[in-house]
């Protein structure tokens, strides 16, 4: 269910000394099934923009469609969408309230209305999708280690089953280990329930390795809108709002000044290995 | 001099069930001898739950060791007599910026600690003045502190710290809740601080990236310190860092890949710029 984002502008405290434009006119097609990384720094809009995607911010002028419904619309099902469009926020596991992880978990398709078995069901197939063991299930969510607490939060909203899993900034506070986990997870949901996945991060590195799309927010608006490689194309302008290029990214650029022959676009550390051996080889 | 010494440090949680019966005994710190020098930058690694917030905690007597002892500045925290010395001596930042600050003006915040020392009021404004010129923040001194960005935030916590006059700062992932310009911001300061003030730094982080420039680097895992050495010694050790659910930057993992095929680079590359450096040598 593709989302289509029409002269959407965001204004907070309008008409007082505090007003801020978080969003200025952004245009976007979000088409089904796409994984995309959302990408800016503090106060660029990302979070602004997520909020709307789901109903919890109404546009200050402008339109959001979910399916081809505007979702401001007064007749539009808002908790509908919200089973639909799923948001995991930063830290979601502050927001782990029950007393056991199944509990937890039945939360959201239990407020959907759905019968008890239908629930339980659901809740068990989430638990299962983030990898939690059967032995976690009743235990409190407080109990759990980081990661395991995040995994339990996401099987939270994939229990809704929606179409749309947006997440806020899934990976930070974790260790490199419990990154690379959920960045795993995130990917493979994607694959498995053919969803759309919109991942807002910070890490350009994290980004390039998974993502088919970078969305790019500077000052409430988009900045850059593109494939990994044709957004980290852009160095100097990346950098000059105060965001970096993944560091392989940057090897391959200073190679390619140095006058090696390197195609500088590369993103990946499999792929930078690959020219740099490959260059090595011819020179032997 | 020592700055920090601990002898067979050892803490240990009890776990205790709704009822207050214990439910068993969790040993976060396992027997640990650390010596750090004054003047030293000190970083510790580990992944989540691998203790090192515990640790962190015995260094300004937040907590008091099971076994073991911990001397700061020649003074052992278990002695109640020394408590507002060592705390005055070994001041400590925390991740979330938001939970550290609580004056309404940037300058009134940092100069809340000094003001609970019993500092004359001159000599406060002296200090206050120190502090944030020290961290960049001057500049802001009039500001509210909400409306300041998370690494500004966060540099204002370390001024707040630093008008105490320690000869030590604990930060513990002070970085985990920024971006990335807020990160380097905070790593910024933090290592002028080190250099220039000669103030000892313990630095607890997950991102690998910002270990780089200490002078030694101590790896956790439960509870005890299982690697020690320079930021060279310890990330030239790519596989054992992963066993311990860390990594590697990724300037450095991408040096290792090519050593790895064949390419002769010279192990524990940790910048972008040794790495071209020694490129330049084989490629051109």
């Amino acid at each position: 269910m593709p989302i289509i984002i029409n002269h959407l502008n965001c204004i907070y405290e309008a008409g007082t000394v505090r007003e801020v434009k978080a969003l200025k006119d952004i245009n976007l097609v979000i088409p089904d099934g796409q994984f995309i990384g959302l990408i800016g720094h503090t106060g660029s809009g990302k979070s602004s923009l997520i909020q709307h995607l789901n109903g919890l911010a109404k546009p200050t002028e402008g339109e959001i469609y979910f399916n081809g419904e505007d979702i401001n619309d007064p007749d539009f099902d808002k908790k509908k969408l919200r089973s639909q469009v799923g948001l995991v926020f930063q830290y979601p596991e502050h927001q782990l309230f029950e007393v056991d992880v199944f509990s937890d978990v039945c939360f959201g398709p239990k407020n959907m209305g759905l019968s008890k078995k239908e629930t339980q069901l659901r809740a068990y197939e989430a638990l299962k999708m983030v990898g939690m063991e059967d032995e976690y299930f009743y235990q409190s969510p407080f109990d759990l280690s980081g990661g395991q607490k995040r995994r339990a939060a996401i099987a939270g909203v994939i229990a809704m089953k929606p179409k749309v899993l947006i997440l806020d900034e899934p990976t930070a506070g974790l260790d490199p280990k419990g990154r690379e986990e959920i960045l795993n997870l995130i990917k493979s949901l994607h694959e498995q329930m053919e969803i759309t996945v919109i991942l807002v991060s910070h890490s350009m590195d994290d980004v390039a390795d998974y993502v088919e799309r970078i969305i790019v927010m500077n000052q409430g608006e988009v900045f850059l809108d593109d494939t990994p490689k044709e957004v980290f194309s852009h160095q100097e302008e990346l950098e000059q709002i105060g965001l970096t290029v993944p560091t392989v990214t940057d090897v391959m650029r200073r190679c390619g000044k140095l006058g090696l022959s390197v195609d500088e676009q590369v993103t990946t550390l499999a792929d930078a290995k690959k020219e740099l051996l490959g260059l090595y080889r011819q020179k032997k | 001099m020592s700055m920090i010494q601990t002898q067979k440090l050892t803490f240990e949680y009890i776990r205790r069930d709704e009822e207050g019966n214990v439910e068993g005994i969790t040993r976060a710190v396992d027997e640990v001898d650390l010596d750090i020098k004054e003047g030293d930058f000190i970083a510790i690694l580990g992944h989540n739950g691998s203790g090192k917030s515990t640790l962190a905690k015995h260094m300004n007597a937040i907590l008091s060791p099971t076994e073991g002892t911990i001397y700061v500045a020649g003074m052992d925290t278990r002695d109640d007599e020394h408590i507002w010395d060592i705390r005055k001596s070994a001041g400590m930042v925390f991740q979330n910026p938001d939970n550290q600050i609580i004056g309404q003006i940037v300058e009134e915040d940092v100069g809340f600690g000094p003001e609970n020392m019993g500092v004359p009021t001159e000599e406060i404004w002296k200090r206050v003045e120190e502090s944030l010129k020290a961290v960049g923040m001057y500049a802001y001194r009039k500001h509210s502190p909400n409306k300041l960005s998370g690494g500004q935030k966060q540099r204002v916590s370390i001024a707040g710290v630093l008008a105490m006059h320690p000869k030590c700062i604990v930060l513990d992932e002070p970085t985990a809740m920024l971006d990335p310009q807020g990160r380097k911001e905070v790593i910024r300061a933090v290592r002028a601080l080190n250099q220039v003030e000669k103030i000892t730094i313990i630095l607890i982080t997950h991102y690998m990236e910002e270990v780089v420039y200490a002078d030694k680097v101590f790896v956790m895992d439960k509870g005890s310190i299982k690697m020690e050495g320079t930021p060279k010694e310890i990330f030239s050790q790519v596989e054992k860092l992963q066993n311990l659910r860390l990594t590697v930057p990724q300037v450095t993992l991408l040096a290792e890949s090519l050593r790895k095929e064949g390419m002769p680079l010279s192990k524990g590359i940790l910048t972008v710029d040794e790495l071209m450096e020694e490129l330049k040598c084989l490629l051109l």
